[in-house]
């Protein structure tokens, strides 16, 4: 007894601050919302479209400007945070800048254009925030996850991120939860298991998308075998980017919900 | 040496398709009874469609003693003998190789679906060609049933009471006794052997680092290792060791998560906080070299997409330090609680005959008393230069494969520490060739589960036509139904975590 004290002692506290206080710092690789400025773009290159894995880069038509003067855009919903585009450009016209908030209520503004700053989003109803805003129960369903996502969505429970103290848990039953987190592309073997555990929530309820597959399908977009995420099984309320989602991004996301 | 008709090859090291002998389909099931007999096991046992639309079995045997792998191939037609009645390793890859081929193991006394999914080709025509078909379901099959009074069926999953992937899995219990443990994946199933061949493309390496994404390291070093055997590549010292860091690296973090989640698991909270906090430590490290706390985009082939300089190391080793003081703190917790201990010991065993019956890799292998560690049996990349003791324990129970992973945590942070001070200086990516054609390589890693075992071959135009990606999950699934057998079905949870196997590995 008196060496698990003198371990508890070692140990210190370890909870994070965030979000009344400052969130940990990120290593300087952390890869979190990118950046574009396309006037460092070479001419006539499409050197990230072509790199990207999963086609997050593209080019769009700029309304303010001709027809022919294309810009690009990320797809942060596709998107996997790896090196690829920002490897493949000369000019370094993409980076990643350490801001872990990247979750949105509404799928069309994960898209991030070149020289637009992130959407500001009114958030969700009113009465949501007043059912779930103090209590919210989640029951969380792999659906084609790598383990990646859900290994970084488990740490939450841990003393660091101690997600307890919002009023967050995640439970084992689908009949006390108040919503579902949804990791993975959706599975072909598994869409009947979502449909029936979504079917098994009460209503009125809540889906959380998180990670690239869960949102578009992430590396296994346009398989067969599986559903190009979630919101093509079940409506989405809020989707959290990543390839995991770092924990702080998530965490982020969930908070969103009770703001 | 006339006898062994096989083709003996290193790991990671390409040979010419044709140098593999191919033989009739009765001699090569009597070679490969007659290896694994002779103590060596299969570490994969797969079908490879060639153009001719005729499917060669390909059988790579190990033998953990001489590092060497012995290879043959044969046509074996719609239906042959099943080697599994003489030869119980075989079982899964031949039920595996069923379900992808249609190929009829005459004889298999176990034969239904793994992953639950069309032969390789039919997925596209799902549609047209299965209308009035019966829908496939997963999890629907035949499972084994015990008869009798008082005794009873727990079914479990797919959807779990935790953040866990899915799976399902059926006991056949009398009273609390569980007599058989049924497990039924292929939830996750993506699709990922079928979509390799053609490549390597632009999204193969992420297929590799999530097909299993806690093995992320683990899985792209195996694909980068096969990768650059083929196109003739070496890569440099420095990106070797950063490799192998990155590897142990990953070990350490699962590892002291397993540990913490074993005693969550048996109600011991203070190692369960602790550690569950400590696994997050290692992820930052890993995170601290590439920006990613699974190591994603760090292995390439050609090396490392990122390099260290002073400061990143003595930051590294600092935080090493930190973290694996404060392990061993929370962990010797477990050591000296007779409550734990008492919890662990005896339960969910493994013996050791099994594990050879069954070609158990990685700890519950180890934790068996079985010396096994790809890192020392068929050592490739940088632990040619430089080896980890391989850490064994012989009780097979749920402490043993505990304890196992306690020894591992401290000869990898041994590793660590001392490789990361004597780096060689060079450059950590050197650009890679194309591959050679008509090749097959085959590239083994010890993953911190145990044995990933890739096995790529070429075309006549250096692309992939077949990669065979065997997680050491595909070989351990069985393990735990095994270790189960006359437990209390209220064990399972700490045995199945005592293996903590990878569903998505499974199923691809």
């Amino acid at each position: 007894m008196l060496k698990v004290l003198k371990e508890r002692f070692k140990q210190g506290k370890c909870t994070i601050a965030y979000p009344a206080g400052d969130a940990p710092p990120l290593p300087n690789r952390f890869r979190g919302y990118p950046a574009i400025d396309r006037s460092k773009c070479p001419d006539n290159c499409r050197a990230c479209i072509d790199a990207c894995p999963v086609g997050a880069v593209s080019f769009v038509v700029s309304s303010a400007l001709s027809c022919n003067d294309k810009t690009i855009q990320i797809d942060l919903g596709k998107c996997l945070f790896c090196t690829e585009c920002t490897d493949a450009c000369t000019g370094k016209a993409i980076s990643f800048t350490k801001n872990h908030e990247l979750s949105k209520h509404k799928r069309e503004n994960l898209i991030l254009k070149a020289g637009e700053t992130m959407n500001v989003e009114t958030g969700l109803d009113k009465k949501i925030k007043k059912l779930f805003g103090r209590s919210l129960k989640l029951r969380q369903v792999s659906a084609g996850g790598c383990n990646g996502c859900e290994a970084d969505i488990n740490v939450l429970s841990t003393i660091v991120y101690d997600l307890g103290r919002f009023g967050i848990q995640f439970v084992a039953s689908p009949r006390h939860a108040d919503g579902l987190l949804i990791t993975g592309p959706v599975t072909e073997n598994m869409k009947l298991a979502l449909e029936k555990t979504y079917a098994a929530v009460p209503s009125p309820k809540l889906v959380i998308a998180a990670g690239a597959c869960a949102i578009s399908g992430g590396p296994y977009i346009g398989h067969c075998q599986a559903n190009n995420g979630a919101d093509s099984i079940v409506p989405v309320d809020l989707y959290i980017p990543g390839c995991p989602p770092h924990p702080l991004t998530t965490l982020h996301g969930l908070l969103m919900l009770k703001k | 040496m006339d006898n062994f008709p096989f083709l003996n090859i290193y790991n990671s090291v390409a040979v010419p398709f044709e140098n593999i002998p191919l033989l009739d389909i009765s001699r090569f099931r009597k070679e490969v009874i007659e290896y694994v007999e002779a103590g060596a096991r299969i570490v994969s046992l797969f079908g490879f469609r060639r153009k001719d639309n005729s499917v060669l079995l390909i059988a790579v045997i190990a033998q953990d003693q001489t590092g060497v792998l012995s290879l043959a191939a044969s046509e074996c037609g719609n239906t042959y003998k099943s080697l599994t009645p003489d030869c119980p390793q075989a079982h899964w890859f031949e039920r595996e190789i069923a379900e992808q081929f249609g190929i009829h193991p005459e004889g298999h006394p176990w034969l239904k679906p793994v992953r639950f999914h069309l032969p390789f080709g039919a997925e596209k025509n799902k549609q047209k060609q299965h209308q009035g078909e019966k829908e496939m379901l997963p999890g629907v099959t035949d499972f084994f049933e015990v008869e009798g009074e008082e005794v009873h069926e727990v079914a479990v999953g797919p959807v779990h009471a935790g953040i866990i992937e899915p799976g399902h899995f059926r006991f056949q219990c009398h009273g609390e006794k569980v007599l058989h443990l049924e497990i039924s994946l292929g939830y996750q199933h993506r699709g990922i052997e079928q979509v390799i061949p053609g490549g390597p493309d632009k999204r193969t390496i992420h297929y590799m680092e999530t097909l299993a994404g806690d093995t992320s390291v683990g899985h792209a070093s195996a694909y980068c290792h096969a990768v650059e055997a083929l196109a003739g590549c070496n890569i440099s010292a420095r990106a070797q060791t950063l490799r192998a860091v990155a590897l142990e690296l990953e070990r350490l973090a699962n590892h002291t998560g397993d540990l913490g989640a074993l005693s969550g698991d048996i109600g011991y909270l203070p190692t369960a906080s602790y550690c569950g906090r400590l696994r997050g430590d290692f992820l930052n490290m890993t995170a601290l070299l590439c920006g990613s706390r699974f190591g994603r985009g760090f292995i390439r082939p050609g090396g490392t997409a990122f390099d260290t300089d002073e400061a990143l190391v003595s930051e590294l080793l600092k935080r090493l330090e930190r973290a694996t003081e404060e392990t061993a703190g929370a962990v010797n917790l477990l050591w000296e609680t007779a409550t734990v201990v008492g919890r662990f010991e005896e339960t969910g065993k493994l013996e050791r005959e099994t594990c050879e019956a069954l070609g158990i890799v990685g700890v519950p292998a180890r934790a068996s008393g079985i010396v096994r560690d790809v890192r020392f049996d068929f050592p490739y990349g940088y632990f040619r230069f430089s080896q980890i003791p391989v850490s064994t324990w012989g009780s097979g129970d749920v402490f043993a494969r505990a304890y196992v992973r306690w020894l591992e945590i401290q000869r990898s942070a041994d590793f660590i520490r001392q490789e990361l001070k004597t780096m060689p200086d060079e450059k950590v990516k050197t650009s890679i060739g194309k591959l050679s054609s008509d090749s097959l390589v085959v590239s083994l890693v010890e993953g911190w589960r145990g044995e990933i075992c890739h096995v790529g071959i070429t075309d006549e135009n250096g692309r992939f036509s077949r990669y065979k990606i065997v997680d050491p999950s595909f070989h351990n699934w069985f393990g735990l139904a095994m270790a189960m057998r006359n437990e209390e079905i209220s064990d399972f949870p700490l045995c199945n975590k005592s293996f903590n196997l990878s569903y998505c590995g499974h199923d691809l």
